[in-house]
């Protein structure tokens, strides 16, 4: 092995006679609803009674599908936010901390405004709502900039310090909940006080979907198409993503368009924690994001970045995520089903690529 | 409170950071290859349950060791095939795998939430080792088999990691895997080799969490060690006594964040538990950062270069690249 044996290792040139590339994302895709069945197998349960479970679970009642809205509605913004991390090649982790802190922050607002018990006060609520979400978004932005700041002066990887600023965010909600905030009587993981009914976002009928929250979140997608599509900053950002060092020496201000990026991840994912406060649990509890955060970039790795596609598979994960509530209460499985299968999807979306990419018939010969 | 005590509140400490000592072990040795396991949350728990169920099926303790073991090395071969074969981003991959694998364990543990199983045996004190004045009682006397398998775990990473052949090959690979490729060294098989002995080490430390020091499963049960291992690893410059040392470091912190609990009444449990990974973190981002050398540009030339190399560490150059290997 040693000394002249590199010559015999080397491997010849990629074939050229492969599949079409398409053939190996298609057979990935196979292979992973294969394991999915697999999975529920081992459970001791069948495959197709779980799946039927889950489909009746999101879609049976209006009820179910307005959870699904309300599923998806901070999961677009979500999602959309990470498009632009992720355009410029960061991994932001930190978008869960981004959301709690924005929800953190919409809590104190509503808490400031209305103090417990009160029922007037500087501004009527829906006024007071619109600043609570606003101000969510501003709190997402200092989170956001945070482990931005970190990155870019403090050369640490984006990946632990959006890790660390999640677990300090938790911490922050877990410590008003359980002190400053505390319910009268007794603190419980149950979370703060619920706000008053005129604090919370107006509904479609008596679904959990709030019109707000989901025009909020099909706005921030819209303009993220837009954004990455036909204008020069999503260029930049594109180039920053590729080629740090090339898109710095050919003038792109790389440090501003990384903050950029960290900036409008934390505004959407801010404003997704504070709908989640004033739209769905009217409270503060510790798990405030739902793990939406995490959800949000498995939908933006799936798509590979690419914004068109965030709407229909952010609607099946969030479908996914609500039709397995069921499993619990009627075949008595762990609803950690929906996790397992978005996880396994996207796992072999990434292989089938990466098969496409080595195995693949190139266009040219 | 009297010494006596506090030596062994900080023993108890030591042994029970035993399992991230496993992790943080196994994910140098993969990071020292130029591979990025970030699956390590997942691994961690899948691991846990895994080893939990084949040690309550088999009742035999070892077995559900070698369990967890297999399930760690299959999920390292997955971010190796993806990371290294398919030059996939390993970010990516073990990211996807954190997960998928936590909720995997959540779904496929559900039957064994909160049963009773088989533990790892009791702790005893090692003859001789014990009488070492503060060293003996501190760690040589509160410990199980893991713990001291612990200690020479990471003896022997250090040894083989700078002392042996192998071990240059090793951080050669990582560092520099075209020149390794040229003086013949197999890379790609290599580095998966590393990559799965990695993810090995990380079942087992999973299957010890579940087996011994956190006795059972239950949803989540390891939640944040896996984060808290990556983190340690980079604490540690990728140093294998170094990164055990930040593996204790954080034991301590959790056991003093469970005294300045009883200290403090006011601020809630809670809060405690989340103090030490944000601690962690913290040191994390102050070691590692440019800020520090700023700091230190005030001091005299000779003590700032030594400082300089006592905390700063450099990742391995080729960490997460792919190998281009024609």
């Amino acid at each position: 092995m040693e000394g002249t044996a590199a010559p015999q290792t080397m491997n010849p040139p990629a074939p050229i006679a492969g599949l079409p590339p398409t053939v190996y994302r298609i057979g990935a895709f196979v292979i992973s609803l294969i394991l999915v069945a697999l999975v529920i197998f081992i459970s001791g349960a069948s495959p197709a009674t779980v799946i039927g479970r889950m489909v009746g679970g999101a879609f049976g009642t209006a009820d179910q599908i307005g959870r699904v809205i309300a599923t998806l509605s901070p999961l677009l913004l979500c999602a959309a936010g990470l498009v632009y991390t992720f355009n410029a090649g960061l991994y932001n982790l930190g978008v869960e901390g981004q959301i709690t802190f924005g929800a953190i922050a919409a809590t104190w607002t509503l808490r400031l405004l209305y103090p417990e018990g009160a029922t007037a006060s500087l501004l009527p609520p829906p006024a007071a709502i619109a600043l609570a979400i606003l101000v969510g978004g501003v709190g997402g932005i200092a989170w956001g900039l945070l482990a931005g700041a970190l990155h870019v002066y403090g050369r640490i990887s984006e990946i632990f310090a959006g890790l660390g600023l999640n677990f300090a965010a938790t911490g922050i909600a877990i410590y008003l909940i359980f002190g400053p905030w505390k319910r009268p009587g007794v603190a419980s993981l149950s979370g703060t006080q619920p706000f008053d009914e005129s604090l919370w976002l107006g509904t479609f009928g008596r679904t959990e979907a709030t019109p707000v929250a989901l025009a909020l979140g099909l706005m921030a997608l819209i303009i993220t198409i837009g954004v990455m599509r036909n204008t020069y900053f999503g260029l930049r950002l594109r180039a920053v993503g590729r080629n740090l060092r090339a898109a710095y020496v050919l003038g792109v201000p790389a440090r501003r368009q990384l903050l950029s990026a960290f900036l409008i991840c934390g505004l959407f994912a801010g404003v997704a924690g504070a709908l989640q406060v004033v739209g769905v649990f009217h409270r503060l509890i510790p798990n405030i994001s739902s793990n939406l955060g995490f959800l949000g970039l498995l939908v933006v790795m799936l798509v590979n970045f690419d914004p068109l596609w965030i709407l229909p598979v952010a609607f099946f994960f969030s479908a996914l995520n609500i039709g397995s509530l069921q499993l619990p209460l009627s075949l008595g499985l762990e609803s950690s089903l929906s996790g397992v299968i978005q996880g396994l999807l996207v796992l072999f979306a990434l292989l089938g690529r990466g098969l496409a990419q080595k195995y693949g018939r190139k266009p040219e010969g | 409170m009297e010494s006596g005590q506090l030596l062994i509140i900080l023993a108890t400490a030591i042994a029970s950071a035993t399992p991230l000592v496993f992790a943080c072990i196994g994910e140098t040795i993969t990071e020292r290859a130029g591979v990025i396991n970030l699956s390590a949350e997942g691994t961690i728990m899948l691991c846990a349950m895994v080893g939990f169920v084949a040690a309550k099926t088999a009742d035999n303790v070892w077995l559900g060791f070698l369990a967890a073991a297999i399930v760690g090395a299959l999920i390292a071969l997955v971010v190796a095939y993806g990371a290294i074969t398919l030059k996939q981003s390993q970010i990516a991959i073990g990211f996807v795998l954190a997960l998928l694998c936590s909720d995997l364990s959540a779904y496929l543990g559900n039957p064994y939430v909160r049963i009773p199983g088989p533990t790892v045996p009791p702790r005893f004190a090692i003859p001789l080792l014990q009488d070492i004045p503060f060293i003996g009682p501190l760690f040589f006397h509160e410990g199980d088999v893991l713990v001291y398998a612990g200690y020479a775990l990471v003896g022997v990473t250090w040894l083989y990691f700078y002392r042996t052949r192998g071990g240059l090959t090793l951080r050669a690979i990582g560092e520099q895997p075209a020149a390794a490729f040229a003086r013949g060294h197999n890379v790609i098989a290599l580095r998966y080799a590393y990559t799965v002995i990695g993810g090995v080490l990380m079942g087992i430390a999973g299957a010890a969490f579940s087996l011994d020091f956190k006795a059972g499963w239950s949803y989540r049960h390891t939640a944040g060690y896996g984060w808290i291992a990556l983190a340690i690893v980079i604490f540690g410059g990728w140093n294998p006594l170094r990164a055990a040392l930040g593996a204790y470091l954080f034991g301590v912190l959790q056991s003093l964040a469970g005294v300045a609990q009883s200290a403090i009444p006011d601020v809630p449990t809670q809060a405690f538990t989340v103090a030490p990974f944000v601690l962690m973190i913290l040191a994390l981002v102050l070691t590692s950062s440019d800020w520090l050398d700023r700091l230190l540009s005030y001091l005299p030339v000779n003590v700032r270069r030594s400082l300089a190399r006592a905390i700063h560490t450099a990742p391995p150059a080729a960490l997460g690249r792919p190998f281009e290997q024609d």
